[in-house]
């Protein structure tokens, strides 16, 4: 062995006396191609639908029971309910109360978390494989047999209220939603929060609970995902034990929306922060749904704008001018379309300069992206792809949503090669289509006092006042 | 000056399968270790799962190293090592990297700087170029403009992610109420503005020749290698940087909090929160591993003691954590809680001591600490999935070498847990608890007092 250290020794020394050659970056081979895990598709004796793909690195996986009913399903006047009965379902279940649930799930060291956004609601599990069998019945009774106390129903709803109550001291938050507020409204499910307003969540009972747990808690409109250490045939008897004799109910439909038309001209609204040192800056519309044709181009176009770091708005906003730590922008495509949003934190006394900047780099997305800048934002995007599939979680993460958004079966193996597709022209036609400067709308979470006449003197367009209460409802009154 | 080449060539069986599913496992990554003439460490670790390969290298300086009047330096050298480099121009590292599919990060805390890139696999020898190149060549390049316009970035961070976020104030008070002004831990990483306002471009050159010398830092490369391969791009890219004088030792003046130290401060919230800290042993001193059990017996999940009693059962609180914050010089431990309305930090707290005192008065139950090493067993499982970024395998073969030498030191780490009993939790909260001795910080809202 020491000989073996010694020639090493003698090589490294003789390498590094050669200095490299570092006038030009070295070039890099062929790119890898992405290894697909095989996804095999399999279902349960009452139909209920299971993907699992092995991975056995590390002996844990991911068993997620994804039902196909969001936030985006929430009734009028019943926003938030989804989000509820998910945040319920580990609050007592078959024969477990919540602290029951929580000690048996922390004893096996898994995580079992539950939530609803947007699109879908899950329960989620993530175990050392060799507890598996045992964490199952717990999963299954959260999502089969939840029993949505009372009691648990109350102090839930005290919670989310505390959270609204701190939602308003916090200028991003205040900002995200009066962003969608602007844009959606208070009728279009996407201009309210996740988990509904303080009006909505304290009329919540465990009647409205359950019914949105039967319209949407059913196996003809859920799946299970399983990613991990596992023999496929093996965990197919696991979850035939746990699911399979789970039965079908009423099927309910999914709601979409239509997306808000844009305004005739731009508006900008203030939120008004007294004394904040930063102005919270979102600027755009309502975007498109994860279902457009244009998917491809408008990833390719938005990673030109602000999708990376060496993105327009990026290197405008921080590394040019230093008015931000980080300047974004992004197309949250859900069911129906999400919001489009350029987005910053920019320093009070730079606000208006920073405005107009913005202005500049969403007009320009507008003209002709030119070649080796278009090339670059494709590369970065399909190249790292294949990365994008390295942990369970990961792999879960993303088989999701090729359900929840109905992807087709070769989806992930052409990736690549339709981003590498997108040309210029068709880069130019989505920006011109979804990025509409002039009747967008800025919405700016800041002190007032400090930006106001700046921002004014800039002309964009009207400008509005908004209230913290005009974003949240009025402030909670907490139930004692 | 290192020049004594320090080989060590550790090359463990490897084990693929290295995670048996039998109990207790053990858990191993192998790796090979070697150092470069100029004093670099190298360690390299094989994992073909995706075509990925994570560079991840550890200068071994932080905040701690900044001198009065320059707070917040470290993190601000951190942000100058992405502007370009002798043979990079500026903007050309982001360029090229997103360019290949790469991304890239770094980060800054007291006792080091971390900087990773993560390519594909084909793309390794740039990600290697561009590291050896910011390590050896960074000066080249280097203006005073560069300086001011990072300067200006990252007070644009400070106001972000600490000035206008809810408490972000007092989360920078805390290290200057636990250390006193002569310790290194006392100013916050971020530093303070006048400091950040003072930087200068001498100061980077300073900095840069003081601290970045390759005998001062670790290298991981990490992923779809071939070990012996990428020991040769290593040894191509970094071969030439020229060694420097490693810093001089540091001078730790001994800490301890002798009272109990009261501070409250306003902050625009609604909501009033308690803070309370103690100084507790370094990362792997004896008692480390076991506050962490503590955290957990007293904030981690629904079942432990004090979510159980201030959210869960009374409803007085809407969020509490604990945690021990452990470091190489001196570790701290914190519990935080936050109000609901109608309730006061004073109602937190009385709870929070009431439930201290039974920890240490009362040895748990066995099934409340084997609930603690198992939650804590798995999460090392957990870690072991993703080899680039902030945590992954990368960063934490990088991680365990800076604090024990040992890279590889993920069985002896989760050791130190499995070995815990009951009383030596309770034990722990006697020891390093006390109620006479800790910082009791308290944010009222804005003109509620």
């Amino acid at each position: 062995m020491q000989k073996v250290i010694l020639a090493l020794l003698c090589l490294s020394a003789v390498v590094s006396a050669q200095a490299p050659d570092r006038t030009h970056p070295p070039q890099s081979g062929p790119p890898p191609t992405l290894k697909l895990p095989a996804i095999q598709k399999r279902s349960l004796s009452n139909r209920l639908p299971v993907w699992i793909v092995e991975r056995h690195e590390v002996p844990v996986v991911h068993v997620n029971l994804v039902v196909l009913s969001g936030t985006g399903d929430d009734p009028q006047g019943k926003f938030g309910i989804a989000n509820l009965t998910a945040a319920l379902l580990t609050e007592g279940a078959g024969s477990r109360s919540a602290l029951e649930i929580a000690d048996a799930v922390d004893f096996l060291g898994a995580d079992l978390v539950t939530n609803s956004t947007s699109d879908a609601s899950a329960v989620r599990l993530n175990v050392p494989v060799a507890r598996l069998a045992a964490a199952l019945p717990i999963m299954a009774d959260v999502a089969l047999r939840p029993t949505f106390p009372a009691a648990e129903l109350d102090r839930q709803k005290v919670e989310r209220l505390t959270d609204v109550i701190q939602a308003r001291d916090d200028p991003a938050a205040i900002d995200q939603l009066g962003y969608a507020r602007v844009v959606f409204g208070t009728t279009h499910r996407y201009g309210t929060a996740l988990m509904g307003a303080a009006k909505t969540i304290s009329a919540f009972t465990v009647d409205d609970v359950r019914a949105f747990y039967r319209s949407a808690y059913q196996p003809g409109n859920a799946a299970l995902i399983v990613v991990g250490d596992v023999t496929p045939d093996r965990v197919m008897t696991l979850l035939e034990t746990n699911f399979g004799k789970w039965q079908a109910g009423a099927a309910s439909q999914r709601q979409t929306f239509t997306a808000p038309a844009l305004p005739s001209e731009r508006q900008i609204y203030i939120i008004d922060k007294p004394g904040a040192p930063q102005s919270q800056v979102r600027i755009g519309w309502a975007g498109v749904p994860r279902s457009t044709p244009d998917y491809f181009p408008i990833t390719v176009m938005n990673t030109v704008l602000g999708g990376a770091f060496s993105s327009r708005l990026n290197l405008n906003l921080r590394e040019k001018h230093g008015y931000t730590y980080g300047a974004q922008s992004q197309f949250d495509m859900r069911l129906s379309a999400g919001p489009f949003v350029a987005a910053a934190g920019i320093q009070t006394d730079k606000t208006a300069d920073a405005l107009k900047e913005f202005f500049v780099e969403l007009n320009g997305i507008l003209q002709p992206v030119p070649a080796e800048e278009l090339a670059r934002a494709k590369h970065y995007v399909s190249l790292r792809y294949p990365l994008g599939f390295e942990t369970t979680g990961d792999i879960a993460a993303r088989l999701e949503q090729a359900l929840v958004y109905h992807l087709p079966d070769d989806y992930f193996s052409t990736y690549v090669q339709r981003i590498e597709a997108v040309t210029a022209a068709e880069v130019q036609r989505v920006a011109q289509k979804y990025i509409v400067p002039n009747k967008f709308a800025v919405v700016i979470a800041g002190d007032r006092a400090a930006i106001e006449p700046g921002i004014r003197a800039l002309n964009l367009g009207p400008i509005k006042i908004m209230t913290v209460d005009d974003v949240f409802g009025p402030a909670p009154a907490m139930p004692r | 000056m290192k020049l004594a080449t320090l080989v060590t060539c550790v090359a463990l069986a490897a084990a693929s399968s290295a995670i048996a599913q039998t109990a207790p496992t053990k858990l191993e990554l192998p790796y090979t270790q070697f150092t470069l003439p100029n004093g670099l460490t190298v360690i390299l670790h094989e994992d073909h799962s995706v075509p990925l390969v994570s560079t991840n290298m550890w200068y071994h300086v932080g905040s701690a190293r900044e001198k009065p009047g320059r707070t917040g330096f470290a993190h601000l050298f951190e942000h100058l090592m992405f502007m370009g480099s002798g043979h990079v121009k500026p903007g050309e590292f982001d360029d090229w990297l997103e360019g290949a599919g790469g991304t890239n990060n770094g980060s800054t805390e007291n006792d080091r700087t971390n900087y990773f890139i993560n390519v594909p696999s084909n793309a390794i020898e740039l990600a290697l170029f561009l590291e050896s190149d910011r390590m050896g060549y960074l000066l080249e390049s280097m203006t005073p403009k560069t300086v001011d316009a990072q300067r200006d970035v990252v007070k644009n961070e400070r106001r972000q992610s600490f000035e206008n976020r809810p408490y972000g104030q007092a989360e920078l008070l805390l290290s200057e109420l636990l250390y006193p002004e002569n310790h290194p831990y006392h100013w916050p990483v971020i530093g303070y503005m006048p400091d950040l306002t003072a930087a200068s471009y001498e100061d980077v050159v300073e900095f840069n020749k003081k601290y970045y010398a390759p005998s001062n830092a670790s290298l991981v490369v990490a992923g779809d290698i071939n070990p012996a391969a990428a020991r040769k791009l290593v040894e191509k890219w970094f071969g030439d940087i020229k060694p420097g004088p490693g810093p001089e030792p540091m001078t730790i003046p001994g800490v301890a909090l002798t009272g109990v130290t009261k501070k409250t401060v306003t902050d625009k919230v609604q909501l009033p929160r308690i803070y309370l800290a103690w100084l507790t042993p370094r990362h792997f001193e004896p008692g480390d591993a076991a506050l962490d059990m503590v955290a957990d017996a007293l904030a981690g999940g629904k079942n432990s003691r004090l979510y159980k009693r201030l959210v869960y059962d009374m409803q007085i609180a809407q969020d509490v954590q604990a945690y021990q914050a452990s470091q190489q010089l001196s570790s701290y431990f914190v519990i935080q809680a936050t109000a609901r309305p109608g309730h006061t930090a004073d109602e937190l707290m009385k709870v929070i001591d009431e439930e201290i005192v039974k920890l240490q008065t009362t040895t748990p139950d066995a099934h409340e600490t084997e609930r603690s090493i198992n939650t804590i067993e798995a999460s090392f499982f957990k870690r072991m999935e993703q080899t680039g970024g902030f945590g992954g395998k990368a960063d934490q073969l990088n991680a365990y070498y800076t604090a024990t030498g040992d890279p590889d030191y993920f069985n002896e780490d989760l050791a130190r847990y499995r070995a815990m009993s009951p009383s030596d939790v309770r034990a722990a909260a006697v020891k390093y608890l006390p109620r006479d001795k800790r910082v009791e910080l308290t944010v009222v809202p804005e003109g509620a007092k």
